[in-house]
């Protein structure tokens, strides 16, 4: 329990409302969406609406020697909000104000704890959209996505979080407020310094404010599915319909694990003797375009053996999606505990990554269902498990150990989009090496000398 | 008999395990939207039950006991769960942990007591001084009524009067019909009864026109579903099987509601509460299956007669969450509504998100229940329509408190009563021609 004192002067800060510290409360912000990880409660959560009070509590939390969490909706899926040094957890979901849109510029202006399916919302009326779409456009916001640097469906072609952030105002570990970028398409002012907040995961900064890219949307697309007897030819279609000079909006992937499992859930009409499916989007400004996008994808698909379905009317074009966005739900039925991995490969090891998955399931015995964003070469292998049962647990660490070996291998990363925060950290000097490792401790002290920000995170703290 | 969760709170390990704590039930949690508050909502409630079973929060404290009944259980949360957690089995088993270690509050004890002895709740709900005795007091004039208890928690409000005559006591046991279709038993729930005996009627009148013998036994008892939710398991059982016994008494094919609540609990509540009863667990199956919303009734098991009576009206319709998303009824109020002459029904924004009256919930939390019906007053008001229509007498009550309270002078409807009033409005031109030839 904390000084009292302190505890006042937090109140003082935000208002008693906006300060919880009764046990019932702490223990509904000592864990996130991640499986399988240790949880700890923190001392206090306390939940501004200003940047003003982010800064107050800053500099107390700075004198106390406090640690602070950022939090947004606590979805992320590495552990990233969980406090496990104790201290303070900062939850943005009361800062939630869209400050401006400015469809001249084509940006708008959001407090931190702005949830984007709300920022899509508020700029539709002027026919613009926000690309970045990760499955939980209706909970994370827009700090959270940002500190994660999240990703979504519509990577391949639109990009992700990084390619729509133009600016911020932070709260630095020191206290002081910085403001940077703002709404010029073009800006070379000093270090790129969005690209140093974007995927920080909390450790740098506390982002309070987000200057944001909007678009304007496609007004055709065509979406497809696509079968395959052989995985080969999956993988083969995707750098195929690349090299056919069409980056789809949307180029997905499942299993023959997941397809199984969807259609057994969901009854959706796949095809359970395939052993992966594709499910394809192309869009663009034209009919025309599209129409032809849509043909040189078909010739690729035919050329690699697959069968295809093509959606007619909105309503296919939904069922097809649905069926995609049962692909987690339906996976996470069969089990209780749902280990959601991100290993991410370049594009055209899809199929051997694939085929690594396939082996390390029958080699540990465990049930593995891989979907994911098959042109971003980011596949989700979901481990089935139950987090009671300690033998099995045993397994899932072994496996997933593999599967990033697996993915290091085939020159790809540990993590695509969902951030390393406490559940990749042992990986990351097997990819950055001890040289990586230096140069990230010393970015951490040069912004956050005391591990204040999000400690144990991304970082592991000294001594 | 074996043991539910409801009885053994150790049973709910299993379905509490389902929950992966993707937060998905954040994006639509009326309490969540309010408060904004990770406890809110039911990954932290989830996560709340999990503390309690592994000893680290005791079901006692009142600060869990806070967050236990900061519950509409609306069920939307499990609309939106991808591993299909039954959140509301968790919480009304905890809300029974709780009740048998406990007890529950006195005066809810009273309460719940007296609803199990229906002649005597009869009464008391007849008689002036049962308000009173309830924890009522009558405000001058037609003001309403206003609790003069805290219940503990911070209360104060006005609830709308009762009727002078509760309807099962204006109504006759059994309506014969000319040429009958099928024979159904009314079950009419206490809102009908004690407060809407107009809608009722309606319902009646609804049924009658279409040819279908209607049963209203006078026995038949309050669903339960309030002493349910607050954790009086027995009480929610014996009211279970005697209405169960007194439906089966009138030889009825189904039994019809029209409250989100009651049909809920025939559909559903009941087959819970008796799951592990080796003689009324199958008759609850059975009811179960023969249940039916009077919308679905009409619409799916007879072909109902299609009003022609115009009722001009832009309306709008709110979805109950009971039977939105535990029945699934959800277009037939639509076709019914689309098929009146003269009825424009203008969709507001998420027509099913909740209206904030959870029962009790709005007594007992009346701030957030009254800012979560204020975002339905905004798209309600959005819609520009100039009535709102809704399926239970539940949402009735808090929509027409939201409509007061934001200046509007005219309250919730439900659908029923628009198609009574088509086909008295069509029976009324009928008489009229027939005047007219002669
Ligand atoms: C079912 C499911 C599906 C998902 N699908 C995807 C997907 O398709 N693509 C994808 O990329 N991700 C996905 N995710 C992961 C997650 O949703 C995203 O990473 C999301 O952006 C996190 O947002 P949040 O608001 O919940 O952040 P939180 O989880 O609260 O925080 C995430 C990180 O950001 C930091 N942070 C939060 N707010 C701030 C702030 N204001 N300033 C500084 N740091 C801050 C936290 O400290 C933490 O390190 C999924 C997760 C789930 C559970
Ligand atoms: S039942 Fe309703 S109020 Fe209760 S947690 Fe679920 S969504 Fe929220
Ligand atoms: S949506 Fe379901 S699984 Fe996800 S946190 Fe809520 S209850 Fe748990
Ligand atoms: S739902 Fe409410 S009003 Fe309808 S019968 Fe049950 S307790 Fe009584």
């Amino acid at each position: 329990m904390l000084d009292t004192a302190i505890i006042k002067q937090l109140e003082d800060i935000v208002g008693s409302g906006n300060v919880l510290t009764k046990k019932a409360d702490l223990v509904t912000y000592s864990y996130d969406a991640t499986a399988d990880m240790p949880s700890q409660l923190p001392d206090v959560v306390v939940m501004p609406a200003t940047t003003a009070a982010v800064q107050k509590i800053v500099l107390l939390a700075k004198e106390k020697s406090l640690a602070i969490y950022p939090r947004g909706a606590g979805t992320n899926l590495s552990g990233g909000t969980i406090p496990l040094k104790k201290g303070i957890v900062l939850s943005f979901q009361k800062m939630d104000k869209i400050l401006e849109v400015d469809p001249e510029n084509l940006t708008a202006t959001v407090q931190a704890g702005v949830v984007i399916q709300a920022l899509s919302d508020a700029v539709a009326p002027y026919g613009l959209i926000y690309p970045p779409d990760p499955g939980t456009v209706t909970t994370a916001t827009m700090g959270g996505s940002v500190a994660e640097c999240a990703g979504g469906l519509r990577g391949l072609k639109y990009g992700v979080t990084k390619h729509y952030i133009m600016g911020m105002e932070v709260v630095l570990a020191s206290g002081e407020i910085f403001r940077f970028g703002g709404k010029t398409v073009k800006n070379v002012t000093a270090y790129d310094f969005a690209s140093l907040f974007v995927g920080s995961e909390g450790t740098l900064g506390i982002i309070t404010e987000i200057i944001a890219k909007l678009i304007h949307p496609p007004k055709f697309r065509k979406a497809m599915l696509a079968s395959f007897k052989r995985l080969e030819d999956a993988g083969n279609t995707v750098t195929g319909i690349i090299k056919a000079y069409v980056i789809p909006a949307t180029l997905e992937i499942m299993d023959k694990m997941t397809i199984q499992t969807v259609e057994n859930y969901a009854k959706v009409g796949l095809p359970t003797d395939a052993e992966a499916v594709l499910l394809i989007e192309v869009d663009g400004g034209a009919q025309q375009l599209v129409d032809s996008e849509a043909e040189a994808v078909l010739k690729v698909i035919k050329e690699n053996n697959g069968e295809v379905k093509i959606a007619q009317s909105d309503t296919e074009r939904d069922q097809l999606w649905a069926a995609r966005r049962a692909a987690l739900p339906a996976l996470a039925q069969l089990s209780p505990t749902t280990v959601l991995e991100d290993a991410t490969v370049p594009r055209n090891r899809i199929t051997e990554m694939l085929v690594a998955v396939q082996k390390i399931a029958a080699k540990y015995q465990l049930k593995i269902g891989t979907f994911g964003h098959a042109g971003d070469g980011n596949l989700h292998p979901t481990i089935l498990a139950d987090a009671r049962n300690k033998e099995e647990m045993e397994r899932v660490h072994q496996a997933v150990d593999e599967i990033f070996a697996a993915a290091l291998k085939l020159g790809g990363t540990l993590s695509g989009e969902h951030g390393i925060g406490m559940a990749k950290m042992k990986y990351l000097k097997s990819e950055l090496g001890e040289s990586g490792l230096n140069l990230m401790r010393r970015v951490k002290e040069a912004l956050d000398p005391d591990y204040m920000l999000n400690p144990a995170k991304m970082v592991p703290v000294k001594g | 008999m074996k043991t539910t969760p409801y009885d053994k709170l150790e049973e709910v390990q299993d379905a509490l395990a389902k929950c992966m704590k993707c937060g998905n039930c954040m994006a639509v949690c009326p309490v969540y939207l309010t408060e904004k508050e990770e406890g809110a909502y039911a990954r932290g409630k989830l996560s709340i039950a999990e503390a309690i079973l592994k000893g680290d929060l005791d079901l006692k404290d009142d600060d869990v006991q806070e967050k236990l009944f900061n519950c509409l259980v609306c069920t939307s949360c499990m609309q939106n769960c991808p591993c299909g957690v039954d959140v509301c089995k968790i919480m009304l088993s905890l809300r029974a942990a709780l009740a048998r270690e406990t007890g529950l509050h006195p005066i809810k004890k009273v309460i719940f007591g007296a609803l199990k002895n229906q002649p005597f709740f009869d009464k008391a709900m007849k008689a002036g001084a049962a308000l009173q005795w309830m924890g009522l007091r009558k405000l001058p004039g037609n003001a309403g009524y206003e609790p003069r208890f805290t219940m503990g928690l911070s209360i104060k409000r006005i609830f709308p009067g009762l009727a002078a005559t509760p309807f099962r006591d204006q109504a006759p046991e059994l309506i014969k019909a000319k040429n009958r279709k099928t024979k159904v038993s009314f079950f009419t729930g206490c809102a009908f009864n004690y407060i809407f005996p107009d809608v009722a009627q309606d319902v009646v009148e609804v049924l009658k026109e279409n040819d279908v013998e209607i049963a209203i036994p006078k026995e038949q008892q309050c669903c339960g579903i309030a002493v349910f939710a607050h954790g009086d398991i027995e009480s929610a059982r014996v009211l279970a099987r005697k209405n169960i016994d007194v439906m089966e008494k009138t030889g009825a094919d189904y039994i019809v509601t029209a409250c989100g609540s009651c049909g809920e609990s025939w559909q559903h509540g009941f087959k819970e509460l008796l799951s592990e009863d080796p003689l009324y667990g199958p008759k609850a199956e059975y009811w179960k299956s023969r249940t039916y919303d009077i919308s679905t009734f009409l619409t799916k098991v007879i072909d109902y007669k299609k009003p022609t009576g115009r009722v001009e009206a832009t309306v709008t319709y709110h979805d109950p969450c009971h039977l939105k998303k535990v029945m699934k009824v959800f277009t037939e109020p639509r076709i019914i509504l689309n098929a009146i002459p003269g009825v424009t029904l203008k969709e507001m924004a998420k027509p099913d998100a909740c209206c904030g009256s959870g029962g009790s919930y709005t007594i007992t939390h009346l701030e957030t229940s009254m800012a979560i019906t204020g975002r339905k007053m905004d798209d309600i008001r959005k819609t520009g329509a100039d009535g709102v229509i809704t399926g239970c007498p539940g949402c009735m009550m808090q929509l027409s408190e939201g409509l007061a309270n934001s200046g509007q002078d005219h309250v919730a409807t439900h659908y029923i009563s628009l198609l009574a009033k088509s086909y008295r409005e069509a029976r009324k031109s009928k008489t009229e021609e027939i005047k007219h030839a002669a």
